[in-house]
């Protein structure tokens, strides 16, 4: 292991100037970053390894219910979700508005799959859920619909962040048919065989795993078939750093994080970043979706 | 009392490394904990810029001039955490890796503000003391100005880092600009300082 002097790595104004209490804490910080020096980059990330229960409550990007990771756990806890019911509408055959009760009624499985968020930390989370498809196929979707639009309930009455212009509410997401089709894209009910919590989109949310997670809309009220691409959210937020793809994708830089490698929620601070993969991982499964498209442009 | 009073006030300015190591040894840094350390350092050094250039206002404000004693420790400290910050990005973050490091100062407007930022801080730390004063005579005066470049990109650091403005860059912006706007008041009404 390489060993620097701590006077090397400290500036030695600092470094003189610390009275032997002020060094000794220095010390344990420094020492600590000095044990993680070795420089081995971790391979692949292990898709199996669950992050805990707790980590997945608790550290939330829920921008309805306040900007701190912290705030949709503390303030979700009393947000109505009954009654509740999701309209299917738009290019379809049969519009449809289903209660979260009919909804709920369809088998959900267990699925293992990875969230990357687009701030460059990831986690493994076993969802209960479903392929959208599955409720897509009970509407039968005209042949002119190009998208789908996901809409979160409007609520600022229990969903405080919706009082201030942080975004364009009520936040919508969207897809690609084929995408929205692709057994892969889950209708989330439950995680941990529970039902879903407030603060990770209950009742019902959407969650696609080969792209970054503010793609996956929570609380949804609204699936509408489109012709034109939808105005998602962050999108028209700005349109210059996430795309209506949003595919996670190490060759892609966002302009504020690198997406070469992630942090993994719930490892110590010596753990090290690992690599991010294609499509998060699941390049097998979908990487058919975009054969001969320019992904830097279509980002 | 007087002789207690600095060394009070200086292990008093010592309470985001208590409130760190806390988290640290009690594992309550949450879910993400090398962004927790680095965010924390980073906040920590703006609110001593910010505190720092409040020390001038404040003498104004309260018609007395004990304040003053405190600024050079108020700046030396936010130097110490902006340290702290970069060690913790570079050293916790990016294991010393230097490639992708020097990729994101060069790429990212952040990185390259926040990094400009602590540039700019060395040479504010180096002439700090009493005998740097006086060899620098006036030029000394001129040099700790870049303390309002250094907390503009300092703000503007946070902001850019931020996904949305709301609300602690916000905060920071409006405080900044509230202390900025002091030094015009100042200046008009009685020329020094």
């Amino acid at each position: 292991m390489i060993k620097f002097k701590h006077s090397e790595i400290t500036p030695e104004k600092i470094y003189n100037k610390r009275r032997s209490f002020v060094k000794s804490m220095g010390y344990s910080l420094g020492a600590l970053t000095l044990n993680s020096i070795p420089l081995i980059n971790a391979n692949a990330s292990n898709l199996n390894e669950a992050t805990s229960y707790e980590d997945i409550t608790t550290y939330n990007n829920y921008y309805e219910f306040g900007t701190g990771k912290g705030d949709p756990h503390r303030r979700a806890k009393n947000f109505t979700t009954r009654p509740w019911s999701v309209k299917i509408e738009g290019l379809v055959e049969k519009p449809l508005e289903l209660s979260i009760e009919e909804i709920l009624s369809i088998k959900s499985e267990e699925r293992i799959l990875k969230l990357r968020c687009v701030e460059g930390w990831s986690m493994v989370i076993p969802w209960l859920g479903f392929s959208l498809s599955e409720l897509l196929n009970k509407v039968e979707i005209k042949p002119a619909a190009k998208f789908i639009e996901f809409e979160t309930i409007y609520n600022p009455e229990e969903m405080v962040g919706q009082r201030y212009p942080v975004l364009n509410w009520p936040y919508i997401e969207g897809l690609r048919i084929d995408e929205a089709m692709h057994p892969l894209t889950t209708v989330v009910t439950g995680l941990y065989g529970k039902s879903l919590p407030n603060q990770n989109g209950a009742p019902l949310r959407i969650f696609i795993p080969w792209k970054y997670g503010f793609k996956s809309a929570k609380a949804i009220v609204k699936i509408k078939l489109t012709e034109k691409m939808p105005n998602t959210a962050w999108k028209n937020a700005s349109p210059r750093e996430y795309g209506f793809y949003s595919n996670v994708n190490p060759n892609v830089d966002h302009p504020r994080w690198s997406q070469a490698t992630e942090r993994v929620i719930g490892e110590s601070i010596l753990a090290p970043r690992i690599k991010t993969l294609m499509f998060n991982g699941y390049e097998d499964e979908v990487a058919h979706l975009y054969s001969g498209m320019d992904l830097k442009k279509n980002y | 009392m007087k002789n207690y009073l600095k060394p009070f006030v200086f292990l008093l300015l010592l309470w985001p490394i208590y409130i760190i190591s806390y988290q640290i040894i009690f594992n309550e840094l949450g879910p993400e904990p090398v962004d927790r350390i680095i965010n924390h350092f980073g906040e920590w050094t703006l609110i001593f810029i910010i505190l720092t250039l409040s020390i001038s206002p404040l003498r104004k404000l309260t018609n007395s001039t004990e304040w003053i004693k405190f600024r050079r420790m108020l700046g030396l400290f936010a130097f110490f955490y902006a340290s702290m910050h970069m060690l913790s990005y570079v050293g916790l973050d990016y294991r010393f890796d230097f490639e992708p490091l020097i990729d994101d100062v060069l790429k990212k407007k952040f990185v390259f503000i926040g990094f400009s930022a602590w540039l700019l801080l060395i040479p504010l730390a180096i002439t700090s003391s009493d005998k740097m004063a006086r060899l620098l005579k006036q030029n000394w005066k001129k040099l700790h100005r870049l303390v309002y470049v250094i907390a503009i990109f300092g703000v503007l650091h946070f902001i850019w880092l931020s996904k949305t403005i709301f609300f602690k860059p916000l905060i920071f912006l409006i405080i900044l600009i509230i202390l900025l706007l002091f030094r015009i008041n100042f200046n008009k009404s009685d020329s020094k300082i």
